[in-house]
C-alpha cells in the first residue's frame, strides 16, 4: 500500500500557546487586582473603568475564554492532527480562527471596562461580539470536522469525541443564550425576561462550565496524560462509558443553580438527581486518568508534567464531588451566594484547568522546539507554588463561605437576627480576603516562572514549524452495521457521530426547555407590577453598566433569615418586565430586591458619592462620576421601542413623550435632594440610579398599602 | 418559592419519567456494547495516541 507523505502544522499550535500564556498572565493579574479591591476598594484609583463591577467580568471572561480557550485550541490542534494522521483541513481557516479569537478577546476587554455588558454571567459580551464569536466558532468547527473527515486513521480516538461534543454543545448554548434585541450598536435586551431569562442563563452558565471547562479538557487529558506517562489509557471501555454518560447527564443539571427559585419542584429535583448521578461518570473519568499511571507512580516523582496532571485530575475529582453536594437543597440553602462557591470554582479553574494546561505546555513546548525543558527545577518550583496558592485560596474561601453562611442565618434567643447589619458579616471575613489574594499571588508567581521557563526553552531549541509524517491513506470500505460493532461503526463516521452527540445533549436541553418556555404563561401575574418608568429604565441600565449585580443579588429566598433581613421574599411575577433578570449569584454586599423606599434619596446620593459616609467601614467603592455625568436622553425612545417589541406594555407612541415623563420624575428627585441639602441637577446619572433603586421591589407593596 | 408555576401544565411529571427512562436505556445499551467490544480493537484504540510521534524527546533529560 502506498504511504502518503505530509506534515503537521506546528505553527498554529505555537500561536495558540503564546496566546494562552499572555492571556493567562493578564486574566490572573486582573484576578489579583479585584481580589485586593475587595478589602481595598481604593485600588480602583477612583477611575470608573477599574471598579470591581467592571473588572470582575473581565477576569472571568479572560480566564475562561482567553486563557482556557486558547489552551483548548492549542491542545486540540496539536493532538487532532496526530490522532487523525492528517494535516489541519485548512491553514487559512486556522489563521482566521486564531486572529478572530484574539480580536474577540481584545474587544471583550475594551467593552467590559467601558461598561458595555449584558450583565449575564460568562455571556456579558454585547451582540456584535456575540455574532463574531458565532462566526469564529463555526470556522473552528469546520476546520476540526474537515480534518477528521480527511483523516488517515480509521477510528476516532476518545479525545476526538470530546472535542466534537464540545464544538456542538458550545454552539447550541451560545446561540440560545444570546438571543437578544439590539437597541443600539452597543446595547441590547435579551428576549427572555425574569424567571425565564434566569433559567436560560443558568442552563447556559452551568453547561459553559461543562462544555468549555470540562469536556475539552477531558479530551486533552485522554491524549496528553497517556503521552506524558508513555502508556495507554487505563481502560478504553471506561472511556466510552465516561463519554456518553457524561455528556448525557451534564446537560440536565443546570437547574441546580436555581434552587429555591421559580423552577417547579420536579425540575429542581431533576437537576439535583442528575447532578448526583454525575458523580459516576466524573469519577469514572478521574479514575481512568489516575489509573493510567498504575505502575508508573515512581515517574510522577521526578516528572513535573505528570505532577501537574495528577493534581489536575485530583482537583477535577474534588470539584465534581463537591458540585453534586452543592446541588443538594439543604446544603445549597447554606452555601449559595457565599464565598464557598468562589472556592468551588477556583478548585476547578486553578486546579483542573490551570494545572492541566501547565502540564500540557511543559510537555508540548520542548517537543515543538526539539529540545529539553530549560529547567526542571523551575518547573518543580512552579508546581509547589501553584499547589500552595490553591490551598491558600481554597481554605480561606471555604472558611469565609462558612462564616457568611452561619452569620447570615444566626438568630438570638429572642428570635431576632444576631447580625442585622450586613456589614458586620463582611468585615468579619476581611482577613480571609487578604489570605485569598496572597494565595492568588503565589499561584501567579508560579505562572510567571513558567512563562520564563518556556521562553528559555524556546530560545534554547529550534522550532519545528512543519513536522514530517507519513501514513497510509484511508481505504473506503463498506461495513454493515451490526449491534456488536455499533460503536466502531460510529467512530468511523464523524458526521453521524456528531449528530448523535448533538441528539444526546439536545434531549436534555429540550426536556428542560419545554417547561421553561411554557412558564411564561404560567407565572402568576401580579396586577400591581408595572413597567419601569423611562427614568427607572435608564437607571437600571446604569446599574447594569456599573456591574452592581456582581456583588448584589436581587432575589430574596423564602427563608426566615432572609425575610427578616431583607423583607418579603421575591415572587416570580415581580420580574416579568426584567430584560435581563438581575438576580445575581453572589452576595458580597446585601440583597437589593427590597431596597426601594428603605432609605431616603439623600441617603442613596451620599452613599454613592462615598459609601463609608453612610456605612462606616463599607468596602464598596465610591461612584462619584455618577454625580457629575449627564444622563444620555437620546437613547430613551429606542429603549422604550425595544422593550415594547419584547412585550412590555408601553402605550403606542409613548416613546415620543417618554423623555418628558423622565424629566418630570428627575425634577422631583432633584427637588427632594435640594430640600435636604444636596444640590444636584436633574440631568445627572445619579438621579436615574436613585429612581431605579427606589422602585426596586416596591410594586407588591402598592396593593398592600391600598388595602390598609 | 414560586412553586406550582408549572402545576397547571398537564402531566408535567411525565417529563421527569421520560428523561430517566431515556437515559437508563441508553446507558444499559452502551454498557452492553462496551462489554462485548473486541479486544484487538480496544488495544488498537488505546495505543492510538502513542503511535508515530517523536517520542525520543522527553523533557526530563535536560538536568540529568
Amino acid at each position: 500500500m502506498d504511504v502518503e507523505k505530509f506534515s503537521y502544522d506546528n505553527k498554529i499550535v505555537r500561536m495558540f500557546i503564546i496566546a494562552t500564556t499572555i492571556w493567562g498572565f493578564v486574566g490572573m493579574l486582573v484576578g489579583i487586582i479585584i481580589a485586593i479591591q475587595l478589602y481595598l476598594p481604593e485600588l480602583n484609583l477612583g477611575i470608573q473603568y477599574t471598579t470591581f463591577g467592571r473588572l470582575r467580568p473581565l477576569h472571568t471572561n479572560s480566564v475562561i475564554f482567553a486563557f482556557v480557550g486558547n489552551a483548548i485550541f492549542a491542545g486540540i490542534y496539536y493532538s487532532l492532527q496526530r490522532l487523525t494522521k492528517a494535516r489541519l483541513y485548512s491553514d487559512i481557516l486556522a489563521r482566521i480562527h486564531f486572529w478572530g479569537w484574539q480580536l474577540i478577546i481584545v474587544l471583550a476587554a475594551i467593552t467590559l471596562v467601558l461598561g458595555i455588558t449584558t450583565s449575564k454571567e460568562y455571556a456579558e459580551l454585547e451582540w456584535p461580539i456575540d455574532i463574531l464569536i458565532t462566526l469564529i466558532w463555526v470556522v473552528f468547527g469546520i476546520n476540526m470536522m474537515g480534518t477528521i473527515i480527511k483523516r488517515r486513521e480509521k477510528h476516532m480516538y476518545v479525545a476526538l469525541w470530546f472535542y466534537i461534543a464540545t464544538f456542538i454543545t458550545v454552539a447550541v448554548l451560545h446561540i440560545v443564550n444570546s438571543i437578544e434585541l439590539p437597541v443600539s450598536f452597543i446595547k441590547s435586551y435579551p428576549v427572555y425576561a425574569g424567571v425565564q431569562d434566569a433559567l436560560v442563563q443558568w442552563w447556559y452558565g452551568h453547561n459553559a462550565v461543562a462544555f468549555f471547562l470540562t469536556t475539552p479538557y477531558l479530551g486533552l487529558m485522554y491524549y496528553y496524560l497517556p503521552k506524558a506517562a508513555n502508556r495507554p489509557v487505563y481502560s478504553y471501555r471506561l472511556s466510552i462509558l465516561h463519554f456518553w454518560a457524561l455528556i448525557f447527564l451534564y446537560i440536565w443539571a443546570g437547574p441546580h443553580h436555581l434552587l429555591y427559585t421559580a423552577l417547579p419542584d420536579w425540575a429542581q429535583s431533576l437537576g439535583t438527581v442528575f447532578s448526583i448521578m454525575l458523580i459516576a461518570p466524573s469519577w469514572g473519568g478521574m479514575l481512568n486518568g489516575l489509573l493510567t499511571l498504575r505502575g508508573a507512580w515512581d515517574r510522577v516523582r521526578d516528572n513535573p508534567v505528570l505532577k501537574f496532571m495528577v493534581v489536575a485530575v485530583t482537583a477535577y475529582g474534588m470539584a465534581t464531588f463537591e458540585g453534586p453536594m452543592l446541588s443538594l437543597k439543604n446544603f445549597n440553602a447554606f452555601t449559595h451566594y457565599t464565598d464557598w462557591i468562589i472556592a468551588h470554582v477556583h478548585i476547578g479553574a486553578l486546579g483542573w484547568n490551570g494545572f492541566l494546561t501547565f502540564g500540557m505546555l511543559y510537555w508540548m513546548v520542548p517537543k515543538l522546539y526539539r529540545t529539553k525543558l530549560h529547567s526542571i527545577k523551575l518547573a518543580n518550583a512552579h508546581f509547589w507554588l501553584g499547589t500552595l496558592g490553591i490551598v491558600m485560596y481554597a481554605v480561606s474561601m471555604y472558611w469565609s463561605g462558612i462564616t457568611q453562611g452561619l452569620m447570615w442565618k444566626e438568630f438570638t434567643e429572642l428570635g431576632i437576627l444576631q447580625y442585622p447589619n450586613f456589614l458586620e458579616t463582611v468585615l468579619q471575613i476581611v482577613p480571609m480576603y487578604i489570605i485569598r489574594s496572597i494565595g492568588g499571588t503565589v499561584y501567579f508567581i508560579g505562572v510567571c516562572i513558567m512563562i520564563y521557563n518556556l521562553y528559555m526553552t524556546a530560545k534554547l531549541g529550534d522550532f519545528m514549524a512543519e513536522e514530517k509524517a507519513e501514513a497510509a491513506p484511508l481505504l473506503k470500505e463498506k461495513e454493515k452495521l451490526r449491534f456488536g460493532l455499533m460503536h466502531r461503526w460510529l467512530e468511523k463516521r464523524p458526521i453521524k457521530f456528531a449528530v448523535l452527540a448533538a441528539v444526546a445533549i439536545l434531549i436534555g436541553g429540550v426536556v428542560e426547555f419545554i417547561p421553561t418556555f411554557l412558564i411564561k404563561s404560567n407565572i402568576p401575574t401580579i396586577s400591581s407590577v408595572k413597567p419601569y418608568t423611562p427614568l427607572e429604565l435608564q437607571g437600571r441600565d446604569i446599574y447594569i453598566r456599573e456591574g452592581c449585580n456582581n456583588c448584589h443579588s436581587q432575589l430574596i429566598r423564602p427563608f426566615r433569615s432572609e425575610t427578616e433581613r431583607y423583607g418579603e421574599y421575591s415572587k416570580a411575577g415581580e420580574f416579568v418586565y426584567d430584560h435581563p433578570f438581575l438576580w445575581g449569584s453572589k452576595r458580597t454586599g446585601p440583597d437589593l430586591h427590597r431596597i426601594g423606599g428603605k432609605y431616603s434619596n439623600l441617603w442613596h446620593y451620599l452613599h454613592m458619592e462615598d459609601p463609608v459616609s453612610m456605612s462606616p467601614g463599607s468596602l464598596m467603592p465610591p461612584y462619584p462620576w455618577l454625580l457629575s455625568q449627564n444622563l444620555d436622553l437620546s437613547t430613551t425612545p429606542s429603549k422604550i421601542n425595544a422593550m415594547r417589541a419584547l412585550g412590555v406594555p408601553y402605550e403606542e407612541d409613548y416613546e415620543k413623550f417618554a423623555n418628558e415623563d423622565l424629566r418630570k420624575q428627575a425634577d422631583k428627585i432633584s427637588e427632594d435632594l435640594m430640600n435636604n441639602g444636596a444640590i444636584v441637577e436633574p440631568d445627572k446619572e445619579i438621579i436615574a440610579l436613585i429612581a431605579y433603586l427606589q422602585r426596586l421591589g416596591t410594586d407588591i407593596k402598592v396593593n398592600a398599602d391600598k388595602t390598609k | 418559592m414560586f412553586s406550582n408555576n408549572l402545576s397547571s401544565i398537564e402531566g408535567v411529571s411525565v417529563y421527569a419519567i421520560i428523561s430517566l427512562i431515556i437515559f437508563v436505556t441508553f446507558f444499559i445499551g452502551i454498557t452492553i456494547w462496551v462489554i462485548k467490544a473486541d479486544k484487538n480493537y480496544l488495544n488498537h484504540m488505546e495505543n492510538l495516541p502513542l503511535e508515530n510521534d517523536n517520542q525520543d524527546i522527553t523533557i526530563l533529560e535536560s538536568n540529568k
